[in-house]
């Protein structure tokens, strides 16, 4: 009779626990689905064609969003260019040539430790460094994410050499390849996954930066070319969000601009597992 | 006949560990050398001295006279690049590239500075066919190598290994990670081997040992105990411990 009881009153209690559990989940998908709804049903009935593809005047008071496309696409595109070959690079020397384990380790410390900093404090170390000298603009803005991007290429692509069996690399040095041949040609080619998977998650954070921006590129709304927009001010699609939110009030234009940048942060992410799903078919062959 | 690789009181420290004291040795040109001995008894070390293999290896200290057709190994002039040229290696587990079984072959030779594609055909069809491989992979040669079964791979690295024209092969048990089958085939291939090639062979199995080569050296706790012809090793040897050892008694 007794135990009985003690069964039914553990029975309540596990009955309980599932309650809370679903209680988290179901709050959790809430929140997430309401703020992607909320978010998609006030910008999209905002973004027009004539938004995209037009710029902002003061005199005829109208508001578009090309300057701020073509800036972000500058930023992302001068960001990997530099960030690309420092990273990889820093990567191999430190995988495939560098023989003091301690440094190793502490140069990969403090990548860990830079990518946790808080991302205004590069736009203000930014700002000194490089706006200070060439002036406020895309390029001091790109720098500046240069060296915030550095160690997710970094350790990304480190991770992945890691994976290359060290069995290629002794057939390949058994064969009288030098050291630059066998990261050529067999230690390279297999971490351009991880380099890949390193390029989008740099794409998605540049994409969604605007502390470090504000700071370095400025706000300027001017339709410019690559090489000139490189060295004249201009806001990103965050930036611009900042902007009409906050400074014009344009509450549908910040709408559109935040469910433009929240789709395209689906697609990189749906692209990131793409990637990795084609590169883990392949090594499994 | 004097010997293509000879070695004299050749010590080999990783670190603190002694791992091979005072070995002396002359290997014979086109002929196989069998290394025998219970694990970690320093012949798979031995064998990855003589292309310089133990260079990648941090902390690797070696003293002592190391000769390649007269030539110090370890001198300052020497290019281990070369070295490793003239004296190939088979590892223990087959480790083709992930390439097509064509550039994989062409390796060494592009490695090495030929590009020419007439040339290349041509390098990469004799190597396949050196090592018995090439009746079946003539019409895949486009696929990737890791495709292949493992004794397919071990001769297809075997293959590889020939494709840079070496003089002298060595082999870190190429048959211990395969099937019977396929084990005596790779042996049967070493043997053919022998009429063009030097062939050192380190293995596990005494009975390949006995079956494939013509001098045998028993290495024990990192000491070269005896070397001499295989038929007499395995018939009359001359020091106690290789006899309990090739009798079984332990190892």
């Amino acid at each position: 009779m007794l135990k009985q009881l003690f069964l039914n009153k553990r029975k309540s209690f596990e009955v309980f626990t599932k309650a809370i559990m679903y209680l988290s989940v179901g709050l959790t998908a809430a929140l997430v689905l309401f703020l992607l709804l909320y978010i998609l049903i006030c910008g999209i009935p905002n973004i027009t064609p004539e938004l995209l593809m037009s710029k902002p005047s003061y005199l005829t008071e109208k508001i578009g969003i090309l300057p701020d496309i073509l800036n972000t696409l500058y930023i992302v595109f001068a960001t990997l260019l530099l960030v690309l070959p420092l990273g990889v690079g820093a990567a191999v020397y430190l995988t495939e040539y560098a023989t003091s384990k301690k440094m190793v380790s502490i140069i990969e410390y403090a990548a860990e430790a830079l990518s946790g900093i808080p991302s205004i404090i590069y736009g203000l170390v930014g700002m000194l460094l490089f706006s200070n000298h060439m002036g406020t603009c895309l390029m001091a803005g790109a720098l500046t994410l240069v060296i915030m991007n550095l160690p997710t290429i970094m350790r990304t692509t480190q991770e992945s050499l890691k994976t290359v069996p060290q069995s290629y690399r002794e057939g390949a040095f058994g064969l009288g390849a030098g050291k630059w041949r066998v990261v050529r040609t067999v230690v390279l080619p297999g971490c351009v996954d991880g380099v890949i998977t390193g390029c989008i998650l740099s794409v998605g954070r540049i994409l969604g930066e605007s502390a470090a921006l504000l700071f370095t590129a400025g706000f300027a709304h001017a339709v410019n070319g690559l090489v000139d927009g490189l060295a004249a001010p201009g806001a990103t699609l965050t930036v611009a969000l900042y902007v009409y939110a906050k400074e014009q009030g344009e509450f549908g234009v910040a709408f559109a601009i935040a469910a433009i940048l929240m789709l395209l942060t689906l697609l990189i992410n749906f692209a990131a597992t793409l990637v990795q799903r084609h590169f883990a078919k392949r090594r499994s062959i | 006949m004097s010997s293509i690789i000879s070695v004299k009181d050749m010590c080999l420290w990783y670190g603190e560990h002694q791992a091979l004291k005072n070995v002396n040795i002359e290997i014979m040109p086109k002929s196989i050398t069998a290394f025998i001995g219970p694990s970690g008894c320093g012949k798979s070390t031995f064998l990855k001295t003589l292309n310089r293999m133990n260079d990648l290896i941090p902390g690797v200290k070696i003293t002592g006279d190391v000769r390649y057709e007269g030539t110090d190994i370890f001198a300052k002039e020497v290019d281990v690049n070369n070295l490793r040229k003239e004296i190939g290696m088979v590892f223990q587990k087959p480790n083709p590239f992930p390439m097509s079984i064509y550039d994989n072959v062409a390796y060494g030779p592009r490695t090495h500075g030929i590009t020419n594609k007439v040339k290349l055909d041509e390098i990469v069809e004799r190597a396949l066919r050196d090592a018995a491989i090439w009746d079946e992979v003539k019409d895949r040669l486009k696929k990737n190598a890791l495709g292949m079964s493992g004794g397919q791979q071990q001769r297809l690295c075997i293959a590889r290994a020939l494709a840079v024209q070496p003089k002298v092969l060595l082999m870190d048990e190429p048959t211990s990670a395969l099937d019977p089958i396929s084990t005596s085939r790779i042996e049967e291939l070493v043997m053919e081997l022998k009429e063009n090639y030097t062939i050192v062979m380190v293995t596990h199995n005494m009975q390949q040992a006995v079956r494939v080569s013509d001098y045998t050296a028993f290495f024990l706790l990192g000491e070269l105990v005896e070397f001499d012809k295989t038929d007499n090793i395995f018939s009359t040897p001359g020091d106690k411990r290789t006899e309990d050892y090739i009798t079984g008694r332990f190892g």
